[in-house]
C-alpha cells in the first residue's frame, strides 16, 4: 500500500474548564494512506471532531493543549507548528468541508470572493488565472452556469449548492489530505445522495486522501476505505470497511450495526445498546464501554484494554485477548 | 396501570448525573472568583450598599453643618480628609451620604421603570396585534427624544425632589425594558417548549404566567443591572443641571454643580463626586457585564 | 365505512403569507397545498418528504398549533377547525405531540416533576397522590426514575430528555400522538432505544401514531402506511412494504434509492435527482416535480396530474399512470 499521508500517534487533547481538566481524546492512533478515504466514526462526544480540529490545527489555543502524542502529516510534525506555519498547510496542504454550509460562509461576500480567498494566500496566480481556476473548480463540483454563480451571494444558494462552494473551496488548492466534518448531515436524502457521489468521484482521482468525520454507518459503507470507530475519546476499533462490517469485533461496533433499523426485522424490537455516551469527565478506570457493554466481564471495570490486532483489524477489547477465548 | 412493559433502558442513576448536582448557588459563586472584573463589581457595589446603609455613622462630620470659617479646605487639613466646600462642609461626608440618594434612585428608579416596561413588553410581545403596534409606535417616539432632555421636560414640570426625579427617570426609562422584554417574549413564543404547553391544553393565561414570566427573570435581571448605572448617571446630570435632588441635600450631582464655580480655585469639589460617580458606574456595569455572561445561555454557550 | 378512522385530513391548506419589504409584493407561501388523508386507529402513518415538503406543518395544523388556512380535520369524527380555543383545549387530552428537539421541548424553568404534573393539573386528571403515583409509573414505563423528579431538563442527556417528552406526551393516555422527527436529534446508540420505547408504548396503550420523518429506514422499521410529501402536496401514499418494494412516483423512487446501503458490499440503483427542491413561495407549474424528474413529460409542466389508484389504497399522483399508453406516445412524438 501507498506511503501513510497522515499519522496519528498515541494523541492525548487536554481541555481546561476553570480548574476542571478533561481529556476528550486519549491516546488515539491511526493513520490515513494516500489515496484513501478514512472514516471516523462516532457519537456526540466522541471526540471524533476534536480529532478532526487538532489535525487542522484549530484547536482553541487558551483552553486546549496536546500534552502527548504526534500528528505527522506528510512527514512533518504538527502539534508544535506556529500559528504562521499552520496558516501555510491550512486550506493548502489540508483543507476542510464543514457540516454547516450556511454559517461557513461568510454572508458579506460573493461566492467568487470567497473562494480567491485561499488562492491569493497560497498561489501567486494573475486575475485572469484566478478566475479561470475558481470556475474550472466550480465545475468539477457540479454547479451550473459557475461564470454566474462566482457574482452571486451564499443567501442566493441552495443547502446543497452551498456544500458544492464549501467542497469546491476545499479542493481549490489541490490539497492532500482533505477533512469532511459530518459532510452532509445537516442536508437532506435526495441532497445527500449528490453530494456523496460528487465526493466519491473526487476520492476516486489522483491521490486524494479523504478523512469523513461521521456519525451515520451508511455514509461510511458508502464512501469508505477504512474505518475507525470512536467512542467516549478513544479509538474502540479500526478495520478495512467490509471487514468491519463482516467482522464487528468490539461490542460497541457490533451493537451500532446491529442497531440499524435495516439490519432488524420490520415492526420488531430494534437491538438498542443501553444507556448513554459517558462524558469525558465521567470516565472511570477500566474499559471505557464496559457500563453498556452486554458482555462485560468482571476485568472490563478494573483494567483498560490494550488494543489487540489482528491482521491490522484493531480493536480495544478483553474478549479479543487470548487468554479470554476469542467470542465471536 | 401496572406496566408489561419492561423498564429496560433504565439510566444508572449515579454516573450519568452525578456531574449537574453541584448546586446553582455554588456554581454562581465558582464562576464570580474566577472573573476579576465580577469580583470587583460586587466589592464596589457591597462598598456602595454599605456606605448608604452606615452613612450616618461612618461620616466623620455633620454633612450639612455648614462651617464659614473652615471653607474651601484643601484635602488633608485639619481633619478634613478630601477637604471642604464653599460652605465649609466636610467633603467625604458628603460623598458618603451621597451614595444613599444614588442607591435609592438607582434602586427604585429600576425597579419602577422594570416593572412598568416589563409588563407592557409581555403585553406588546405575547397579545401581537393592534396593541403591539401602539406600544411599540409609543415607545419608537419616545426613544427619539434624547433621554435626559426627556428627564429634564418631566422633572421640570413635575418639580425637583427626590421623588419626583425618581419618577421622571423612571417615565424615561420604562421603553428599554419594554423593548428587550416583548423581543425576549416573541422568541419565547416560538419556542417548542410553549407548542407543548399549547398541545398540552394549557390556557392562554397560565402559558404566559407559568411558561414564558419565569424565563424572562434572567433577561430582566441583567438589563436591570446594567441599566441601574445609566439611571444613576442621569440623576447626576440632572441633578448638576440644577433639577433633581436639591441642595443641601448631599447628592454627587449637585455637589458637582456646587462645585463647578470653583473649578480653578477648588479642584477637589468636582474630581471626588466626580471620581464617586464613575467608580459607581464602573462597578456596577462590571457587576451586570459578569451576570450577563454568566447567565446568558446564548453568550455562554460553547 | 367499515374502517374506523381515527383522523381525518381533507383538502387541507396551510399558507404564509411573506412580506418581502414595503413596497414588494406579499408573496404567498404554500407550506402544505390540499392534502387529504385518513389514519387509521392503531396504526402508525408516517409522513416522509424533505425539508421544507410541508410534514411538520401538516402535523402541527392537525394539533391546532397553527391556523389552517382551508380544509378539515375531523378527529373522532368532529371537525376541529372549526371549534374555540377553549373547547380545543379539553379535546387535547387525547392527542398529544412528541417534538424533534428534546433541548427546546421541555421548559428549562421547570422540573421534571412540574412538567409531567400539568397536563394531569390542566386535565384534572387524578388526586393528589394518585397524581404522584401516576407520574413515578410513567416516569418508570419510559425508563427514568423517582430520582429523577426534581431535576432540571439541563441536566438530563438529549436520550433523557426525549424520554421526559415522550412522558409528558403519553401520561393523559391520549389516543393519538404526532411524532415530528422523534430520533432525528438523537445519537445513533439512542434513536434506537426511543424508538423501541414507542413501539412498546404503541402496544402498550394501543396508541395511533402520526409519525412524522425524513428517515427513510425508520419509517420502513416502524410504520404501516406512509405518504410521501413534496412540496406541499401528498404524491404517493401506501402500505409500508407495498411502498418499499414497490414505489410507483419517481420522486418516492429516488428518495428511497438515495438511503445509504447498509453494507459496504451492498450496490444499489441509485437516482441521483438533479437540482433543489424549489421554493414553496414559487412552486413549478404542473407537477410540482417535473423540474427535478428524470422522466418527466411535456404534460408534466402544463397539468397538475390526478390521483391514480393501484391495489390496497396504493395510490400516486403522477402523469405516468393517468395517461393511457397512446396518449403518452402522443406526448412523446409531439415532443
Amino acid at each position: 500500500m501507498a506511503e501513510s499521508i497522515l499519522e496519528i500517534k498515541d494523541l492525548k487533547i487536554q481541555f481546561q474548564n476553570g480548574k476542571h481538566i478533561v481529556q476528550p481524546i486519549r491516546e488515539v492512533s491511526f493513520q490515513i494512506k494516500a489515496g484513501q478515504t478514512v472514516g471516523i466514526v462516532g457519537e456526540s462526544g466522541s471526540g471524533k471532531s476534536v480529532t478532526s480540529l487538532a489535525v487542522m490545527g484549530l484547536l482553541p489555543d487558551r483552553i486546549s493543549s496536546i500534552p502527548s502524542g504526534e500528528i505527522l502529516f506528510d512527514g512533518k510534525e504538527l502539534t508544535k507548528l506556529k500559528e504562521k506555519e499552520w496558516r501555510k498547510i491550512r486550506g493548502n496542504e489540508i483543507s476542510m468541508i464543514f457540516q454547516e454550509p450556511m454559517t461557513s460562509l461568510n454572508p458579506v461576500f460573493t461566492i467568487g470572493q470567497q473562494l480567491s480567498e485561499p488562492l491569493k494566500r497560497h498561489r501567486q496566480l494573475s486575475n485572469k488565472e484566478q478566475k479561470a481556476a475558481i470556475i474550472k473548480v466550480l465545475k468539477q463540483v457540479g454547479i451550473p452556469r459557475p461564470e454566474q454563480i462566482i457574482h452571486e451571494y451564499p443567501h442566493q444558494l441552495s443547502g446543497g449548492m452551498r456544500q458544492r462552494v464549501m467542497i469546491s473551496m476545499a479542493l481549490l488548492c489541490e490539497p492532500k489530505l482533505m477533512i469532511a466534518d459530518e459532510p452532509t448531515t445537516a442536508l437532506d436524502v435526495t441532497i445527500q445522495a449528490q453530494i456523496l457521489s460528487l465526493l466519491k468521484k473526487i476520492t476516486s482521482k489522483k491521490d486524494r486522501s479523504l478523512m469523513l468525520i461521521t456519525h451515520d454507518l451508511g455514509v461510511v459503507a458508502e464512501m469508505c476505505d477504512w474505518v475507525v470507530v470512536m467512542y467516549a475519546g478513544e479509538i474502540v476499533e479500526s478495520a478495512e470497511v467490509n471487514e468491519l462490517f463482516d467482522r464487528p469485533l468490539h461490542p460497541y461496533t457490533r451493537g451500532l450495526i446491529q442497531s440499524l433499523p435495516s439490519n432488524n426485522e420490520r415492526k420488531s424490537k430494534l437491538y438498542a445498546i443501553q444507556g448513554q455516551v459517558p462524558k469525558p469527565e465521567q470516565v472511570k478506570q477500566g474499559c471505557i464501554f464496559a457500563n453498556r457493554c452486554p458482555l462485560a466481564m468482571e476485568k472490563c471495570f478494573q483494567e483498560s484494554p490494550p488494543a489487540f490486532q489482528e491482521d491490522g483489524h484493531l480493536s480495544k477489547c478483553w474478549l479479543q485477548s487470548s487468554d479470554e477465548g476469542v467470542v465471536r | 396501570m401496572a406496566s408489561s412493559i419492561p423498564n429496560e433502558p433504565l439510566i444508572p442513576e449515579d454516573d450519568s448525573l452525578a456531574f449537574s448536582q453541584k448546586t446553582k448557588a455554588a456554581e454562581f459563586f465558582t464562576s464570580l472568583l474566577h472573573s476579576w472584573t465580577g469580583l470587583l463589581g460586587v466589592a464596589i457595589i457591597f462598598i456602595l450598599l454599605f456606605l448608604s446603609i452606615f452613612g450616618h455613622w461612618i461620616a466623620p462630620y455633620d454633612p450639612v453643618k455648614t462651617e464659614l470659617t473652615a471653607k474651601l479646605l484643601p484635602p488633608l487639613t485639619d481633619g478634613h480628609l478630601l477637604g471642604t466646600d464653599h460652605l465649609g462642609r466636610d467633603l467625604l461626608s458628603r460623598i458618603i451620604l451621597g451614595a444613599r440618594i444614588s442607591v435609592i434612585i438607582g434602586l427604585s428608579t429600576v425597579l419602577i421603570a422594570g416593572l412598568i416596561g416589563t409588563v407592557i413588553g409581555i403585553i406588546s410581545g405575547f397579545f401581537r396585534g393592534w396593541i403591539d403596534i401602539v406600544l411599540m409606535r409609543l415607545v419608537d417616539v419616545q426613544l427619539s427624544f434624547p433621554f435626559i432632555l426627556l428627564v429634564l421636560i418631566i422633572n421640570a414640570v413635575l418639580g425637583a425632589g427626590l421623588k419626583n426625579i425618581i419618577i421622571s427617570l423612571a417615565i424615561g426609562g420604562w421603553v428599554i425594558f419594554a423593548r428587550v422584554i416583548r423581543s425576549e417574549v416573541l422568541a419565547l413564543r416560538e419556542k417548542d417548549f410553549i407548542q407543548a404547553a399549547v398541545a398540552t391544553g394549557v390556557s392562554r393565561f397560565e402559558i404566559l404566567i407559568k411558561h414564558i414570566v419565569p424565563n424572562l427573570f434572567t433577561p430582566m435581571i441583567i438589563l436591570a443591572s446594567l441599566q441601574i448605572s445609566s439611571f444613576i448617571i442621569a440623576e447626576a446630570s440632572v441633578s448638576f443641571l440644577g433639577f433633581g435632588v436639591q441642595p443641601p441635600t448631599p447628592a454627587w450631582g449637585n455637589m458637582l454643580s456646587e462645585g463647578k464655580d470653583f473649578i480653578f480655585s477648588a479642584w477637589w469639589l468636582i474630581t471626588f463626586p466626580g471620581l464617586a460617580i464613575i467608580i459607581t458606574a464602573l462597578g456596577i456595569n462590571l457587576f451586570g457585564d459578569w451576570l450577563r455572561d454568566t447567565l446568558d445561555p446564548k453568550i455562554k454557550g460553547k | 365505512m367499515a374502517e374506523d378512522y381515527l383522523v381525518k385530513v381533507q383538502n387541507l391548506k396551510k399558507y404564509y403569507e411573506v412580506s418581502k419589504g414595503m413596497f414588494k409584493q406579499k408573496t404567498i407561501i404554500r407550506a402544505v397545498d390540499d392534502v387529504s388523508f385518513s389514519i387509521k386507529r392503531g396504526e402508525t402513518y408516517a409522513l416522509v418528504g424533505e425539508s421544507g415538503c410541508g410534514k411538520s406543518t401538516t402535523g402541527k395544523t392537525i394539533l391546532g398549533l397553527t391556523d389552517a388556512t382551508a380544509g378539515e380535520i375531523y378527529f373522532q369524527g368532529k371537525d376541529i377547525t372549526k371549534i374555540s380555543y377553549s373547547d380545543m383545549r379539553k379535546l387535547r387530552k387525547d392527542f398529544q405531540m412528541i417534538f424533534q428537539d428534546p433541548y427546546a421541548s421541555l421548559n428549562p424553568k421547570k422540573t421534571v416533576r412540574e412538567i409531567l404534573m400539568e397536563p394531569l393539573r390542566i386535565h384534572k386528571k387524578f388526586e393528589g397522590k394518585e397524581r404522584e403515583k401516576k407520574i413515578h409509573e410513567i416516569l418508570e414505563i419510559v425508563g427514568l426514575s423517582k430520582s429523577h423528579l426534581h431535576r432540571y431538563p439541563h441536566e438530563f442527556s438529549g436520550g433523557q430528555r426525549q424520554r421526559i417528552g415522550i412522558a409528558r406526551a403519553v401520561i393523559l393516555q391520549p389516543d393519538f400522538i404526532i411524532a415530528d422527527e422523534p430520533v432525528s436529534a438523537l445519537d445513533v446508540s439512542v434513536q434506537s432505544q426511543v424508538i423501541n420505547l414507542m413501539l412498546d408504548l404503541q402496544k402498550e396503550f394501543g396508541l395511533t401514531y402520526l409519525f412524522i420523518s425524513h428517515d427513510l429506514s425508520v419509517i420502513e422499521h416502524m410504520t404501516d402506511r406512509v405518504a410521501v410529501m413534496y412540496l406541499g402536496k401528498i404524491v404517493e401514499v401506501a402500505e409500508t412494504e407495498e411502498l418499499f418494494e414497490n414505489p410507483k412516483h419517481p420522486y418516492t423512487q429516488a428518495l428511497i434509492s438515495a438511503v445509504p446501503v447498509a453494507h459496504p458490499r451492498e450496490e444499489r440503483k441509485r437516482i441521483i435527482l438533479k437540482g433543489d427542491v424549489p421554493s414553496p413561495a414559487n412552486p413549478p407549474k404542473g407537477c410540482p416535480f417535473h423540474t427535478r424528474c428524470p422522466f418527466a413529460m411535456d404534460i408534466c409542466s402544463e397539468k397538475a396530474p390526478e390521483e391514480v389508484f393501484f391495489t390496497d389504497g396504493h395510490k400516486a399522483t403522477c402523469h405516468l399512470y393517468t395517461n393511457s399508453k397512446e396518449e403518452i406516445k402522443d406526448v412523446i412524438r409531439n415532443s
